[in-house]
């Protein structure tokens, strides 16, 4: 893994430590912020060293991230993202999660794309798994969850 | 003996159907690859909160010890560990399996499982109650320096870099002190609405424990499962008991092993498994046959990665302080309940404490029961490809998340942080000590504020906080287990320095 690799993460965390140092001791009541002056003097002498560590090129801890793994990954997130972070309350948890848990599936299935057969497997597990969570949630769980547009 | 008195309160219909629900549906996450016990557990606690506390806890109790049981299904069908904890079973089990021995395999891993969880559940049950009424001597200082010694073990012996495992734990404090502060009432650190009433635990734990094993499955693309099950053929319980009796000694090694290393906080369930096979093997009169199917390899690591279920929990139960994960997982559930562990909870809740205790006794002879049946059937599940997996454990986070508190904000938090915690593992961060900084960061900071105020008021924070015998044997095990991470960190590099300069 490139030196790089670990300079940015390790420059982020320090980042956040220095940002984290920096409120605990500017903001007021400072009673407050007893606990956390305590956290932060340990947070940004481990992060500086860890950055520190990784300027030298002395890093060796963890796999990194390979271009492989981003061109697999970057779909999958980009759509749990949008999942969750706008259809989930958009659109009503239920057709929101139908329609993420259809797609994910769907993208990371080593099925061929295509058969119809593939297809029709995948709408009917969907189809199952989102009446289990219905059963589990609404039924038994009493889980109000957010309905708009569809239902 | 008071545990005796509340044995009734587990055969109760409802609590006893939980308890089987646990124990197979623990059996068969167990036994599926990427669906770790501290994620599986993580996932039910939504499932609790209807519940009474001793029933919620029955349930969690249960699947932990069924999942960790039910890992070493794949490890000898597949030879896919289910979890960490059952590398070791995949030695000698999986060589059993393709010998055509899958089936005794299995019921010697059942029946080690059994007698090493049930040893260890002995173990909670006798020590707890002692340790419980020491703790009462603990003031804010000691609990202070508890909290933060279970962070610090954690930190520096779960994480392949002491520093970066230290660091995960303050990342951990940190977060715990978003929010408002309990006593001045100040905002800290909210930079988002949705952190207006701080990090909730339960969303926190669901998004750090199953986000990164769904970015994980996305990130191995469109792949098929690959794993062929081996088919077992039928083989008879009663000579699978005499085959374990016919070896005391990996039976006796093993569930000794696993107790112990369990009462160590931040050891898991994996080090429990290659230590206790190791030391079968050193002491074996058979030692050339391990590693190709030897009986004695599967119920040394079996026994032991089982007998550590119950001695984890008991720092959990007397002092407040999770040893595993798995056990933070556990005090989640607990404090959802409002009920806060150590002798408060054997004080005033001894019905919840002892019934969630000896259910999981009951839940070990289940577990064995019912293991060698469904042993087959979780083995297929655990062909399930990891595009199903991948998108069931995401909508089930999103859904478990938000039922917390109903609480989109719980939702958004669970997944910026499962999101985190992907890419920081990927560097070599752990989540072990992130979590057990946020749920010991409330302790810490609650005894350290007590602590300062009762400081002030006699001798100063300097002999308050380091004086004291308690104190001091506190303080040194925090700086000997860094002492001793940092030790093996550097012997380890040197070995390896040594290795590349050869080759």
């Amino acid at each position: 893994m490139s030196r790089f690799q670990h300079i940015i993460p390790s420059g982020l965390i320090f980042a956040v430590g220095c940002w984290i140092a920096f409120v605990s001791f500017t903001q007021q009541p400072a009673e407050a912020f007893l606990f956390p002056r305590l956290i932060a003097s340990v947070f940004v002498v481990l992060s500086g060293w860890t950055f520190g560590k990784a300027l030298l090129g002395k890093s060796r801890v963890g796999v990194g991230i390979n271009r492989h793994m981003i061109l697999n990954l970057t779909p999958g997130l980009f759509i749990a993202g949008i999942y969750v972070f706008w259809a989930a309350k958009f659109f009503g948890f239920y057709t929101a999660s139908t329609a993420a848990f259809f797609i994910l599936f769907s993208l990371y299935d080593p099925s061929p794309h295509s058969e119809v057969k593939t297809w029709v497997r995948r709408a009917i597990t969907t189809a199952v798994f989102m009446l289990v969570m219905y059963g589990l949630f609404s039924l038994l769980l009493k889980v109000y969850t957010p309905r708009e547009i569809l239902f | 003996m008071e545990f005796i008195y509340y044995f009734g309160d587990v055969f109760s219909p409802v609590s006893f159907a939980l308890l089987l629900v646990g124990t197979i549906g623990g059996l068969i996450l167990g036994a599926t690859p990427g669906l770790s016990p501290t994620m599986a557990v993580a996932l039910l606690i939504p499932f609790t909160f209807q519940l009474e506390a001793a029933q919620g806890l029955i349930l969690l109790g249960a699947a932990y010890t069924s999942t960790v049981a039910g890992g070493a299904v794949s490890a000898i069908l597949l030879k896919i560990p289910g979890a960490p904890a059952n590398i070791a079973t995949t030695l000698d089990g999986h060589t059993m399996a393709k010998k055509g021995d899958g089936a005794k395999a299995l019921q010697l891993s059942f029946l080690s499982s059994a007698v090493g969880g049930v040893f260890g559940v002995l173990l909670l049950i006798f020590l707890t109650p002692l340790l419980a009424k020491w703790a009462l001597a603990f003031g804010p200082s000691h609990l202070f320096w508890l909290a933060i010694l279970g962070v610090t073990v954690i930190g520096s012996l779960d994480s392949s870099s002491v520093v970066k495992g230290l660091l995960s734990g303050c990342i951990g404090l940190w977060l715990a002190t978003i929010g408002f502060d309990d006593i001045m009432g100040a905002q800290r650190f909210i930079f988002h609405p949705s952190l207006g009433g701080g990090i909730n635990i339960i969303a926190a734990l669901i998004g750090l424990f199953a986000i990164p094993q769904v970015l994980t499955m996305f990130a191995k693309g469109r792949q098929a499962s690959g794993a062929e099950v081996i088919e077992v053929k039928k083989h008879s319980v009663l000579d699978a008991t005499k085959e374990m009796l016919r070896w005391p000694r990996a039976l006796t090694i093993g569930t000794i092993t696993g107790s112990i290393i369990g009462l160590i906080p931040g050891v898991g369930g994996q080090i429990a498994g290659l230590v206790a096979y190791d030391q079968t093997r050193k002491f074996s009169k058979h030692r050339e046959k391990f590693g190709t199917g030897h009986p004695e390899g599967v119920i040394a690591a079996e026994a032991a990665n089982n007998a550590m279920v119950g001695p984890s929990l008991v720092p959990l139960l007397t002092l407040s302080i999770p040893g595993s994960p798995t056990a933070a997982v556990l005090l989640g559930g607990l404090l959802i309940h409002g009920i806060f562990p150590g002798s408060d909870l054997f004080d005033n809740h001894p019905d919840v404490a002892w019934t969630f205790i000896n259910s999981m006794l009951i839940g070990q002879i289940l577990m064995c029961v019912f293991g060698l049946y469904v042993a087959g059937m979780a083995a297929r599940v655990a062909q399930v490809p990891q595009s199903i997996m991948a998108a069931v454990v995401l909508v089930l986070s999103v859904f478990g998340a938000y039922s917390v508190q109903s609480s989109m904000g719980d939702v958004y938090v669970m997944a910026c942080l499962g999101v985190m915690m992907y890419f920081l593992e990927r560097f070599g961060f752990s989540a072990a000590p992130l979590v057990l900084g946020l749920i010991l960061g409330p302790i810490a900071e609650a005894n350290f504020i007590q602590g300062s105020m009762i400081a002030n008021a006699t001798d100063g924070m300097g002999v308050y906080f380091l004086g004291g015998t308690l104190n001091l044997f506190l303080i040194a095990v925090v700086v000997a287990s860094i002492a001793y991470s940092v030790w093996m960190e550097v012997r380890v590099q040197k070995l390896v320095a040594r290795g590349e300069a050869k080759s």
